[in-house]
């Protein structure tokens, strides 16, 4: 059978390209950060290096989910129904690094 | 009463009120993030394991120059991965690791620009970066796969016995560092296996024209939803493996 309708091609949207590859550079230049922190702050600085790596993190995590899987533009509603669960991941973080003080304490 | 008038404010009717999409999402695309919220507790899980089990252990407490493997305390990580392909005995601590994260990043964003591609209903552009995205999961695969066998097989020692670890023996620190090692980085590898295969999927949905006869390319979104969230999870992988 032969293909009556032609579909048609859009031209490519330059401005959403190059937004694409801003945020790929935000997330290497964030990445090279963390290995510069990495090999240049010293291991003394222990919980310094862990807070900057975590905060680090959420932001390439932010970018990741607001830019990439486009979440950022959805509806708020959508946004909320997504975001809001984390909090129990917070909620179990904090729960969590008390019983392994605890657990700690016992054992050594 | 065929002369009574049914006056609907339109102003006033709430969008939860049906016909509408409320949240302006497809069904398979709501659907999508649905599972990805439940994949992310998952994963959180796992993490939250490895910090509280890491807690329970003493940290190394010397200067980093004299650091040495011990089942005493939990190793720092960028003495233990610090191993790079066809560089035997060079020591490049967590090079490897960062070029698999790049590799990522980069297969995150040819796979945003097949979704750009599918807006515009341009399958050659489709195919071509679905093509990409695909050839750098597997090269991530292939990375991780290597790293597997390095810690399985083990660095040969002076003496000629190996020095290697495995789910029941571990040189390199405290016997749960390498279960909870092969178990998150391996758990985030079938993911990114499922995610190399879904692509292959609609790689494969492109190019026989199925997805053009649908008349959208909202699939490539969906699996592109699950192809990010693989990079989302390994961000955090990265950081607390690899960095803390």
């Amino acid at each position: 059978m032969e293909q009556t309708t032609q579909v048609e091609v859009k031209p490519v949207n330059k401005a959403k390209v190059r937004h694409f590859v801003k945020v790929m550079l935000y997330l290497a230049a964030i990445t090279f950060i963390e290995f510069a922190i990495a090999f240049t702050v010293p291991h003394e600085y222990k919980w310094l290096r862990i807070v900057v790596f975590i905060v680090l993190t959420i932001f390439k995590a932010y970018y990741i989910v607001s830019e990439f899987m486009h979440l950022g533009h959805e509806r708020r509603s959508l946004k909320m129904t997504i975001i809001l669960p984390m909090l129990f991941v917070v909620f179990l973080i904090f729960i969590l690094i008390f019983q392994a003080h605890a657990i700690f304490q016992v054992l050594y | 009463m065929s002369d009574t008038a049914v006056i609907v404010d339109e102003s006033k009717k709430s969008i939860w009120g049906g016909g509408v999409a409320p949240m302006k999402a497809s069904y398979g695309k709501l659907m999508m993030w649905f599972f990805l919220v439940s994949d992310a507790f998952t994963f959180s899980a796992l993490l939250i394991t490895y910090g509280v089990i890491r807690f329970s252990h003493p940290a190394y407490e010397g200067a980093i120059k004299d650091f040495v493997f011990s089942q005493e305390y939990w190793p720092v990580p960028e003495k233990v991965f610090e191993a790079v392909p066809f560089l035997h005995g060079v020591n490049l601590p967590l090079a490897f690791v960062g070029i698999m994260t790049f590799i990522l990043i980069l297969s995150s964003v040819t796979m945003v620009l097949a979704v750009e591609a599918g807006e515009r209903m341009d399958r050659k552009g489709v195919e071509k970066w679905m093509l990409w995205t695909i050839l750098g999961g597997i090269t991530f695969l292939s990375c991780q796969a290597w790293e597997w066998s390095h810690f399985i097989h083990g660095v040969e020692q002076a003496d000629g016995s190996f020095f290697h670890a495995s789910l029941s023996a571990n040189p390199y620190g405290p016997q749960n560092f390498a279960a909870l090692f092969f178990f998150i980085t391996g758990f985030h590898g079938f993911h990114v296996l499922s995610g190399v295969v879904l692509n292959f999927a609609i790689f494969f949905q492109t190019v026989t024209g199925k997805l053009e006869r649908v008349g959208h390319y909202e699939m490539i979104e969906k699996v592109g939803l699950y192809w990010h969230f693989v990079d989302l999870v390994w961000v955090f992988v990265f950081t607390f493996f690899y960095l803390v």
